[in-house]
């Protein structure tokens, strides 16, 4: 790897025995051995950078692959799906000739050592795996997860995040539609920061990353390549971070989303031109990736000439260009006689455009250094041929003594008095207060689609003006569920961003998920893993919605001690109609409220468990994904027929929390009465999945309550919309503005 | 015929689409303008949308400033061509100097996206007619430079001419979008030159003409169709 002598591939046949740094590019020893077997000789520096990159964790999913194999197996019938799991995002049909593609991702890692650059890269490279489909980028969303929110670290990290997602995102022009921010003590260390983008195109617009068409040139276009990101994903993503090594931040790559609002626009002209063959974005591993995906994709041969990339630091050597993750950087191959028109493109947009190759008739990959080649390989084996890992999973021992101690054994209220405070305590409570502090810093308005956003349920945006057809997104995920039960609690993330998106009144059609895990050598996180893929599997095959793709990120964890299991789901849904859709807010006096669905005294891993007593231990509430469907059926048949004005879906927190962000977002009170048979406790605070309150104008009561009769589905007149509190008859009364201030407050007093 | 408003798309502008639809929401014809191209295509009038131009690098709108078609669109300005100039718009029109003054970072130092008050201080601009004075609108506001600052001369001149066109409302409620959110002096939000024609502001009336999307309301629309009323009438 020196850059004194480059090791070209006649070198490496000459000098067999030469030390190799197979170890420090984080490869292991049977993993280099299998190189040498494949090449039939020791792997140039070169060659040895590009294999460790796409062998990595994070390029090969080598501990994963054999879990994820399930979303295909088990994957529901279904028409919708255009493109399926492989590329860099799915593809779905939604109608009108209409095709959308979304996809969510981790940027875990980097966002703990570098929070703005971290963040900010993540929504780049993301987008850019929207934009490489063939689509225009209509939103963005970001799924957070942090430390305890009053701990030191956390006033660092948080707010770094933050402004990264705002900084890019803002300064692309996509709207940040919705997204969560969780605190919790077990990602203190290892904060995730998942993102997602929807992007739009028509049917006849999908573009593939394969490189097909011998004599077809690539060309590398957007930002000049640097020494920013260089292994990423090999070190920092795919090992666990030891505090006494040395500082990570060169590995983080720096974004600037100027450059990359310039890519999208120049990209998407280029796509109305139809000048491209085929199209692959850089992130993760950089040219490594794009060139051997493209040519493994395609028919296999390509030859590039590395030394015609446009450098940012001229003193980059081989290896490290290949390895360079410098941000903002797209890889299409295009027939020559369209060649100057697409350069011309990019003129106009002041976009660095070169040809740096062409797609050959062979089989092999070369890629040459002022006419020396450095590398030879099959493609297939850097880009689809990487190890694959039976990692040894076994239920933990402690997962017993976690279950048995069950939120039943935990004191409850003693009064009403009692009750009141600990409501207020909890919409007070970080997790459970309004996150305006940190989505005021994110555009929800950029592009004028947006008609649904954060606090909302669901994010809704139209992508047709005249027809009004819209998609709606949610991402939901719970790790203290999930870690008291991994299979229920992936199934309780996908219900709930499944409710989520129906309650506003679209039809849920396909999801992507980001799954988060501890360190996949621990046999407990393994455990964990395949009990979440196998959960999420057989959910998403009862509720027909396959998934699309996605991401795994591993290897969260400090020193021995892994995040909670956290799978984060995104469901995708389509509503025929925006002007139907269904807010969350109580905004006419007299509405009668409905509370859907069964409630059951089920509070372990509750947000009530963690606010009142710091507790985390139990079985999750039950999954009944049958009756997730038919009350999604029954509150999208709702919303078209306009029998409910506001509906909100009850997850953490329960009823009370659900209440008082509807009645906070309407400007109206509650008066609620506790129904037969259940106490007022387990009424304000059960987690029960399944269930939704919904405010119902009194001339539709009648066709509303029949319909849920006749589907079957429990609807409890629970209260009325009315005056300025929320008033539980019999038990206390709370101001909204009690409320109000308690609930606003909590983030800005600790964070601003 | 209708009016033919344009709308310039500089690197980065990010606003053009939504602040063509608005052209078009309030009856007149949008006409795309390039940041290269010195020729107004015949617009009768010139929306700056709003973004990040040139990535806001050196200083907001400083660059764009130096355009081609802004060579073209400062002497049209000075000759009474109605131009407004939303947020990064306004920046470039304060940097082109059509407009007193500069945009500073917000005091709390972060991105603001939110419902904004804000009262109409006066309705004899081009870009106002549809509104009286005093009304009070809400339409979004998003940004991280947008304190307004200009010398406590200029201020007292802008005042005395009547040229403070838009100030964040403050009175009545600290929620509900009302405050100055920012830190501008004298809790300015937008200005005018002296002859009327040419506004800058940095909330953004595009985003606030349709009930279906973004706040629900329509409190911009009246940028839109004041402009137009004054082009069909002349």
């Amino acid at each position: 790897m020196s850059r004194m002598s480059l090791d070209t591939v006649k070198q490496a046949e000459q000098t067999p025995e030469a030390d190799q740094p197979w170890k420090e590019l984080g490869l292991k020893q049977d993993e280099y051995e299998r190189i040498r077997e494949i090449l039939g000789r020791r792997p140039t520096g070169a060659e040895l950078a590009m294999y460790s990159v796409m062998w990595s964790e994070h390029c090969s999913y080598k501990s994963s692959k054999v879990h994820l194999k399930q979303f295909g197996e088990k994957a529901p019938q279904t028409d919708a799906l255009l493109v399926g799991i492989g590329e860099n995002a799915g593809v779905v049909d939604v109608g009108q000739g209409y095709a959308v593609t979304f996809k969510i991702e981790s940027h875990n890692h980097p966002s703990y050592i570098e929070p703005y650059q971290g963040a900010a890269t993540g929504v780049g490279g993301i987008v850019r795996d929207i934009l490489a489909m063939g689509a225009r980028p209509v939103a963005v969303m970001d799924p957070l997860r942090f430390g305890a929110a009053d701990h030191p670290d956390t006033k660092r990290v948080l707010p770094g995040v933050v402004a990264g997602i705002g900084g890019y995102g803002n300064c692309l022009g996509l709207p940040n539609i919705g997204g969560e921010v969780v605190f919790d003590p077990c990602y203190q260390g290892n904060p995730l920061v998942n993102a997602l983008c929807v992007g739009v195109m028509k049917h006849e617009d999908i573009h593939l990353a394969k490189a097909s068409g011998a004599g077809n040139k690539v060309i590398l276009y957007g930002a000049r390549t640097g020494g920013d990101g260089i292994g990423g994903v090999s070190v920092l993503a795919s090992e666990t971070f030891d505090s006494t090594g040395p500082s990570r931040r060169p590995a983080v790559q720096v974004g600037d989303p100027f450059q990359e609002k310039l890519l999208i626009e120049c990209t998407l002209e280029i796509f109305r031109e139809k000048l491209v063959a085929g199209i692959q974005d850089l992130g993760g591993a950089g040219l490594s990736c794009a060139t051997s995906e493209l040519a493994s994709a395609g028919s296999g041969g390509m030859r590039v000439e590395l030394d015609t990339v446009p450098l940012r630091d001229a003193t980059l050597s081989p290896e490290e260009i290949l390895m360079s993750e410098s941000q903002e950087r797209m890889c299409a191959i295009v027939e020559p006689g369209k060649v100057d028109r697409f350069l011309e493109i990019c003129e106009k947009w002041d976009v660095i455009a070169t040809v740096i190759g062409e797609v050959t008739e062979g089989t092999r990959l070369e890629i040459f250094w002022h006419g020396e080649q450095i590398v030879d390989v099959p493609p297939r084996s850097v880009a689809h041929e990487g190890p694959t890992y039976q990692r040894p999973y076994a239920r933990p021992q402690w997962q017993d003594a976690l279950q048995a101690d069950h939120a039943g054994l935990l004191a409850r209220p003693a009064d009403a008095a009692e009750l009141r405070a600990q409501v207020l305590a909890l919409v007070g409570s970080p997790n459970q207060a309004s996150k305006a502090w940190v989505t005021d810093q994110y555009d929800r308005f950029v592009q004028g689609n947006t008609v649904l956003a954060q606090p909302e349920d669901s994010g809704i945006v139209r992508i047709d003006e005249d027809t009004n057809l819209g998609v709606a997104i949610a991402t939901d995920g719970n790790g203290r569920y999930a870690k008291l039960d991994p299979y229920t609690g992936a199934q309780l993330a996908l219900a709930e961003a499944y409710r989520n998106v129906a309650a506003t009144g679209a039809k849920p059609l396909a999801i992507s998920d980001c799954l988060n895990f501890g360190s996949p050598e621990d046999p407990a996180v393994m455990w964990q893993f395949a009990e979440a893929t196998r959960g999420l599997a057989d959910g998403c095959l009862t509720l027909g919605t396959p998934v699309t793709g996605g991401n795994v990120s591993l290897y969260n964890q400090t020193g021995e001690v892994a995040i909670h299991p956290t799978p984060v789901v995104a469901v995708l849904g389509v509503i025929d109609d925006v002007t139907r859709r269904t807010p969350i807010a109580f905004a006419d006096e007299g509405h009668l409220l409905y509370l859907l669905g069964d409630t059951r005294d089920e509070l372990s891993g509750s947000a009530w468990a963690q606010v009142v007593h710091d507790h985390l231990g139990g079985l999750p509430p039950a999954v009944d994904l049958e009756r997730e469907r038919l009350l999604g059926e029954i509150l999208i048949s709702a919303s078209r027929d306009g029998m409910v004005d506001a509906a909100h879906d009850l997850s953490d927190g329960g009823l009370i929390q659900a209440v008082t962000e509807s009645c906070l977002r309407g400007g109206l009170g509650a008066r609620l009465v506790v129904p037969d048979g259940l106490d007022a406790f387990t009424f304000l605070f059960s987690e029960s999945a399944g269930r939704a309150v919904v405010a119902v104008p009194r001339s539709e009561e009648l066709r509303f309550t029949d319909m849920c009769g006749a589907r079957g589905l429990p609807a409890t007149r629970i209260g009325v919309v009315d005056g300025d509190a929320i008033d539980v008859q019999g038990q206390f009364a709370l101001p909204l503005a009690e409320l109000r201030a308690a609930h606003e407050s909590a983030i800005p007093a600790l964070l601003a | 015929m209708t009016a033919r408003i344009g709308v310039v798309t500089f690197p980065g502008t990010l606003d053009d689409r939504d602040t063509q639809r608005a052209v078009r929401v309030a009856g007149a014809e949008a006409v795309p303008l390039w940041h290269r191209d010195k020729d107004l295509k015949q617009v009768d009038a010139v929306v700056l949308p709003g973004g990040f131009s040139y990535g806001d690098y050196l200083r907001a709108g400083a660059i764009s400033r130096f355009s081609p078609v802004m060579a073209t669109i400062i002497g049209q300005a000075k000759a009474g061509m109605p131009v407004l100039g939303i947020c990064n718009g306004f920046q470039v029109l304060c940097e082109a100097h059509l407009l007193p003054g500069a945009m500073l970072r917000n005091t709390e130092l972060h991105f603001v996206c939110r419902d904004q008050r804000l009262r109409v201080e006066t309705a004899a601009t081009a870009w106002t007619a549809d509104y009286a004075a005093g009304q009070e609108i809400s339409i979004p506001l998003k940004n991280i430079d947008g304190r307004y600052t200009a010398d406590e001369h200029t201020l007292d001149e802008l005042e005395a001419e009547g040229r403070v066109a838009f100030r964040y409302a403050t009175a009545g409620a600290t929620a509900d979008g009302y405050g100055n959110p920012n830190g501008s002096l004298r809790d300015i939000a937008g200005i005018t030159n002296a002859a009327g024609n040419v506004v800058g502001l940095m909330p953004h009336p595009e985003h606030a003409v349709e009930p279906l999307v973004g706040t629900g309301r329509t409190d911009g629309l009246g940028f839109f169709t004041s402009v137009l009323k004054k082009l069909v009438t002349a």
